[in-house]
């Protein structure tokens, strides 16, 4: 129910968006978001933009997590 | 796609459960609070993945379970007038009331629509002045904003014929009825879209109080086995504390803006959980202000209460002492086309889930 999916946003007239995920486009509130803009990623629940998808900390998970993989298989 | 595949690498699965089973030294009980996780957790086969000394075990995280039958009777009973246009999220459809469902009444030829959000539900309130709207709000703080926007969205734009049937609930004192109940496990996977909205800090007070580790998790299987393993560092440690896994979503104090929505539009009353019975202050009723939207006010229905099918033991499954495969309905008298109890009608529900994912 909490269901809440990474959404691209391609245009924005007012306070509602159209996003874009997997292959469809939604109709997305931005009431809970400020400065959104054209390009931003959000997550997209029930019709609405519940938060916006910080770059910067998606791209440090993943860092986080190869290096967990090269401390497993680095160098003996 | 981005913000997903990513996260799904086959590589960094194995690698998180090699870590996993070497940092694994002791026993493990886990619980997922979040439906959502535990449909996660199954879909992506995440136990097969853990060694048998880790145990995941989920909790009442799925909105649609731990609704009680009196609220789909109000619903029903709406359903049944004239007047009357229902606006639901599908989720609610097949969840049986003590006598029927909104999808037979439905079939029955009652106007019950199912919408994408709420805003949906106030343009067909526009497009039909002439008769009532009843939007059936369910959902955690995840979900709840968007309800706030819809109502003060009808407010201003004076939309006279929509009303809300208010079964939004919080999780944090159903968290802590499950410690206080005495379920034993050494941590929580906290809901990471609840905790975009809230902020980290909405958990902060189990470790603090109950000395009971929290890590706020995303969806996908590299952030579930990324969140078992800071759980386990956290045991191992002998250190509770409250951890961000979802750090792309999650930050401490959350989405400000979508807090100040839902205080605006709601205040916390007591609700009841299947499975708890009431709890003190864990729902949200629309404040006095906006009132004349709510439901239960403007168009008042009784139903008779009637008792739970006193076999289902969803109640047990929802705070984490029993799992399905202890019920003696479960694959028997109650599977996905014929259920008995909330856990089996939604995606998110245990009994659901095993049904469909786990391998006996």
């Amino acid at each position: 129910m909490c269901l809440s999916i990474p959404a691209l946003i391609v245009s924005i007239e007012g306070d509602m968006a159209e996003v874009s995920t997997g292959g469809s486009i939604f109709k997305a509130g931005l009431q809970m978001i400020s400065e959104a803009k054209v390009g931003d990623y959000i997550l997209l629940h029930a019709g609405f933009a519940i938060q916006k998808i910080s770059e910067e900390e998606a791209e440090e998970t993943l860092r986080i997590l190869r290096e967990i993989d090269n401390a497993l298989n680095g160098p003996a | 796609m981005k913000y997903i595949d990513e996260y799904r690498d086959k590589n960094l699965i194995f690698r998180l459960a090699d870590q996993i089973r070497k940092s694994a030294t002791g026993e493990y009980t886990f619980m997922e609070v979040c439906g959502g996780h535990t449909a996660a957790i199954h879909r992506f086969g995440i136990p097969s993945l853990l060694p048998g000394n880790i145990k995941l075990i989920s909790g009442p995280g799925c909105p649609v379970c731990v609704t009680g039958t009196d609220f789909m009777d109000k619903a029903v009973a709406y359903s049944e007038k004239d007047d009357v246009i229902i606006t639901t999220f599908g989720d609610l459809m097949r969840v049986p009331g003590s006598v029927t469902s909104l999808e037979k009444m439905r079939a029955a030829g009652a106007d019950v629509r199912i919408i994408f959000s709420g805003l949906d539900a106030l343009g067909i309130a526009k497009l039909n002045p002439d008769k009532k709207i009843i939007f059936l709000g369910i959902g955690f703080e995840t979900t709840a904003p968007g309800t706030a926007v819809t109502i003060k969205k009808a407010e201003l734009e004076n939309i006279d014929n929509f009303y809300l049937l208010s079964a939004h609930k919080t999780m944090p004192a159903a968290m802590e009825e499950i410690i206080k109940g005495g379920a034993s496990f050494n941590g929580f996977i906290c809901p990471g879209h609840v905790a975009a909205v809230t902020g980290s800090s909405h958990f902060s007070f189990i470790p603090e109080k109950y000395r009971i580790g929290c890590v706020v998790t995303g969806f996908e299987p590299t952030d579930l086995l990324q969140s078992i393993l800071m759980l386990i560092r956290q045991v191992n440690l002998n250190f509770p504390d409250i951890q961000i896994q979802y750090r792309r979503a999650v930050t401490g104090e959350g989405n400000i803006l979508a807090q100040k929505q839902m205080r605006e539009v709601f205040e916390p009353c007591d609700a009841f959980w299947r499975g708890f019975g009431v709890i003190p202050s864990s729902g949200l009723t629309l404040r006095k202000v906006y009132e004349r939207f709510d439901a239960g006010i403007a168009i008042p229905v009784k139903v008779v209460p009637h008792e739970e099918n006193k076999s289902c033991i969803c109640g047990d499954i929802l705070r984490g002492s029993k799992t399905p495969e202890d019920c003696p309905l479960f694959r028997n008298l109650c599977s996905p086309e014929n259920p008995v109890g909330a856990c089996m009608v939604s995606n998110e529900g245990s009994c659901n889930t095993w049904y469909k994912y786990k391998i006996t």
